[in-house]
């Protein structure tokens, strides 16, 4: 299978010496992370620039804020960041790359609303520059909580940080972008207000991994699937994100979350709409990212009506996971006891385009599974007509396509075979293919290629405005529907189960879903 | 056949004969690996690449610890062909390592490396010795690192990339002739140009920014400096400018101190060239400058952390780190297999116009 190849050629025609290297340059630049204290930043910002700084992937002038509320001095924020970075770096630390990462860190404390904070980082970056002698690009990294993207992006504003003359300015804004589509649609308004459209990076990490990129080298660098891809030869296709475990320590996010919000809107439907777009002119950020709200528009939005013959949600109860007893989803700490979040979320979709209509997408996620896995799975059409006798076999069964997303990355092809004996007897067999098993580099963290990206411009794997907000429309009417059924009792499914018996309800005759 | 545990914690099976065949050999795989899969059938072969390495003997032990060190970017079959003075027959050894999965649902990869002990008048008809042990359908790499030149003839059909190392070879001309005679059958990987990979990054980015773009056609004076043995490397790195900025190199001349000196020609103007040998612990590249007429200078030289650069604009001097970790000679090597799977079309401009300047 092909590699995917979907970053565009960002310098090569102007500098000559950029052909044949696998890395392109990045321009200098400086990054202000909003949260540098936070759970993100330690756990996944910071590693991965240490990460980057190790590969030597990063700008030859770099240089790094961090912004928090908590009062600390340079030297502190310096001495979190490497306690963060050891221990979650995916690579050994280098104590000289480390060091020289760290040297000149700065940290700038105060309140994200507070004009002074934006003076001191307009002070800061002006310093660096002065001190690099030379311009460096702006990225903001707003990591923090939702409430404070408006904030910033506003204050940024007020500051004239939006904008400067000579560098590229850009702003990453972590998801949730938005609770709904009114807020998704107010941040965005607020947010271009300041900013154009190409200065904002909205991060779904999830475009960042290599499994979900290798969607598109699937489609597009293989002729053999395209002439089956469309309604007359696909019967349904299945996306299941299925988690073993439970909320953890994340009790006030999920709760305001449920399982919709927090995988659904953002990565189930990437993955629909990478799965299903047509093919785009270029992978240009604009060109595929064209390309997927059309798809997008064209799921058609569920009306209230429909919303439970189309949407079903659930919560775990208590059950055995693993082989251990665990407590059910109202019984966790910082839990609501009388909580209506769902963990379990399923919903069945339609496209209404040439290509796909009719055709049913099943989309199912949830918590305290059975197991963990990410795939999707096409199931195509039987064939027209079946001369082989079944009798004494389990029989021809359709095609089945499945693309492993995770745990182990790879795609498995269902194929009906003659069973070895004197009689015509078929049963199905399996062609798996792993890419562990064709590739021999290790893939990069999410958040590497998504912040180096961020740094070169990039914008292909970063979600756009009407993007968005096409996402959003596709589950609010679910949501709306969810939000005002406050009578209805939740349904239950215990821990470590396939997920409530009840979600068959979506299903069309003769679909089944498939065991996890 | 056994199974053992290796020094790496993994698990392997093993099969050795001696006066065997081919034949026998590729039977053997196909019996380990019908085993393994009967045993766990979470347990699939890498299929990426195959390796030919053709050594003497006596470096049998240390070439296939050097592949070992290589880390995740091993080839997916290994056939390490020893040879040795006076062998008649075919001594083989199969190592099929796994790691079993950490997921009981999850699937493990199996490695295989197959030894073969040869003589030196196997080597002319080594093609039928390898080629029923390969796998089919996968690109074949075919690195010989002491010599033995008849095996590249002899494995021709077979190849589809060369592996060569031109710090190698004690002359660098010899070593230019050599790789530019491999680029016309088969893709050439030399580790020389890998060691030149970092700072060709690190030279493309310096003149990445739009403003200092203008400053390419402003080079007046190259220096290029490098341990005792990575001198093809000193000039494949000038062959890549010279190639990529349209200079019109000519052979450079040797001083006392075992010094390049000369100039190359570039529109309008005459380009210093200077590559020299210098004292340093690692070996590879030790430091670059660039200079040019208006009054720009640019120096990168390897120091702790990555590398320190040095620049001289407008008469004001500024040093600072570009951050990286080194690969060493393991990582270089271990970069030099992946690369058996990508195609870098810069290569062989920079090799023709190295091969001019020397």
């Amino acid at each position: 299978m092909a590699t995917a190849s979907v970053q565009p050629a960002v310098h090569e025609e102007d500098n000559p010496l950029v052909a044949g290297l696998e890395r392109l340059p990045v321009r200098p630049t400086a990054i202000t992370i909003f949260g540098g204290t936070g759970d993100l930043a330690h756990r996944k910002i910071l590693p991965a620039l240490y990460n980057l700084a190790h590969e030597g992937a990063l700008p030859e002038r770099f240089e790094l804020i961090g912004i928090a509320r908590s009062p600390h001095s340079d030297d502190e924020f310096r001495e979190v960041a490497r306690g963060s970075i050891e221990r979650y770096s995916r690579t050994k630390p280098d104590p000289d790359v480390l060091d020289g990462l760290l040297s000149d860190i700065r940290y700038l404390s105060g309140s994200f609303d507070d004009a002074d904070v934006y003076r001191r980082i307009a002070q800061t970056l002006q310093d660096f520059e002065e001190q690099d002698g030379q311009p460096l690009n702006h990225i903001f990294y707003l990591s923090t909580a939702p409430q404070f993207f408006p904030v910033i992006a506003r204050a940024l504003g007020e500051a004239d940080l939006a904008r400067t003359e000579g560098v590229d300015t850009r702003i990453v804004i972590e998801k949730p972008f938005g609770y709904d589509l009114d807020s998704a649609r107010e941040l965005n308004a607020t947010v271009l207000d300041v900013f154009e459209e190409d200065q904002v990076y909205r991060i779904d990490h999830y475009l960042g991994k290599e499994t979900v990129q290798n969607l598109l080298a699937f489609r597009f660098a293989n002729a053999l699937f395209e002439p089956v891809w469309n309604r007359n030869y696909i019967d349904n296709v299945q996306i299941t994100a299925a988690e073993d475990i439970g909320i953890g320590g994340r009790a006030s996010y999920y709760e305001h979350a449920g399982a919709l919000r927090d995988l659904v809107q953002n990565h189930m439907l990437q993955l629909l709409a990478l799965l299903t777009i047509e093919p785009p002119a270029s992978f240009e950020a604009n060109r595929l990212r064209d390309e997927k709200v059309k798809l997008l528009e064209s799921i058609p939005q569920p009306k209230p009506r429909e919303v439970g013959k189309i949407a079903l949600r659930a919560q775990y109860s208590a059950g055995v996971s693993g082989g251990e007893q665990v407590p059910g989803y109202r019984q966790e700490e910082g839990v609501d006891p009388h909580s209506r979040t769902e963990t379990y979320a399923a919903l069945r979709l339609g496209i209404s385009n040439w290509r796909w209509a009719g055709v049913p997408f099943y989309l199912r996620t949830g918590k305290r599974l059975s197991r963990k896995v990410t795939e999707i799975a096409v199931t195509l059409k039987p064939v027209p007509h079946l001369a082989l006798r079944s009798e004494g076999s389990v029989g021809v069964t359709p095609n089945q396509l499945v693309l492993m997303v995770q745990p182990d990355e790879g795609v498995s092809i269902s194929l009906g075979a003659k069973i070895p004996g004197p009689r015509l007897r078929i049963r199905p067999v399996n062609m798996e293919f792993h890419y562990g098993t064709s590739f021999m580099s290790q893939s990069p963290e999410a958040y590497e290629r998504l912040i180096l990206d961020a740094m070169r411009g990039d914008a292909t794997l970063f979600t756009r405005n009407d993007e968005i907000e096409a996402l959003w429309g596709i589950i609010d009417p679910v949501l709306t529907a969810w939000r005002e059924d406050t009578r209805s009792p939740i349904r239950q499914y215990p821990a470590g189960s396939a997920g409530p018996a009840a979600a068959s309800s979506l299903l069309l005759p003769g679909h089944d879903w498939r065991r996890l | 056949m056994n199974a053992v545990a290796t020094d790496d914690n993994a698990a392997a099976d093993v099969w050795t004969e001696q006066d065997t065949t081919p034949a026998a050999i590729d039977e053997a795989l196909r019996e380990l690996l019908r085993m393994r899969h009967a045993a766990n059938q979470g347990l699939a072969p890498a299929r990426v690449l195959n390796l030919v390495v053709v050594v003497d003997c006596d470096f049998k032990d240390e070439t296939a610890t050097r592949l070992r060190r290589v880390g995740r970017y091993h080839a997916s079959r290994t056939i390490l062909c020893a040879v040795q003075p006076a062998r008649s027959a075919l001594d083989a050894r199969v190592v099929m390592s796994y790691e079993q999965p950490e997921d009981p649902a999850g699937f493990g990869l199996i490695h295989e490396t197959v030894e073969i002990d040869v003589g030196p008048d196997h080597l002319e008809r080594l093609q039928t010795i390898v080629d029923p042990v390969i796998v089919s359908d996968l690109p074949t790499m075919v690195w010989s690192p002491h010599g033995h030149e008849q095996t590249f003839e002899a494995l021709s059909e077979l190849t589809d990339v060369v592996l060569l190392d031109s710090d190698d070879e004690p002359e660098a001309p010899d070593a230019f002739r050599r790789a530019r005679s491999q680029l016309h059958s088969s893709y050439v990987v030399d580790l020389a140009w890998l060691r030149t990979t970092p700072w060709r990054e690190r030279l493309a980015a310096s003149f990445d920014p739009p403003r200092r773009r203008a400053a390419l056609q402003e080079i007046n004076g190259l220096s290029i400096r490098h341990s005792a043995g990575a001198c093809a490397s000193a000039l494949l790195l000038a062959g890549w400018l010279a190639s990529r900025l349209d200079w019109d190199v000519s052979p450079l001349n040797l001083t006392d101190s075992d010094t390049f000196e000369g100039t190359a020609a570039a529109d309008s103007r005459d380009v210093e060239l200077r590559i020299e040998p210098v004292q340093q612990d690692a070996p590879g590249l030790g430091g670059v400058t660039i200079s040019s007429d208006v009054g720009f200078s640019l120096s990168l030289d390897r120091g702790p952390g990555g590398l320190r650069a040095h620049t001289i604009r407008d008469g004001r001097e500024r040093t600072w780190r570009v951050l990286g970790h080194s690969r060493g000679e393991a990582g270089i090597l271990g970069e030099g297999v992946r690369q058996a799977l990508l195609r870098d079309p810069t290569y062989g401009p920079a090799l023709a116009a190295a091969a001019r300047m020397h």
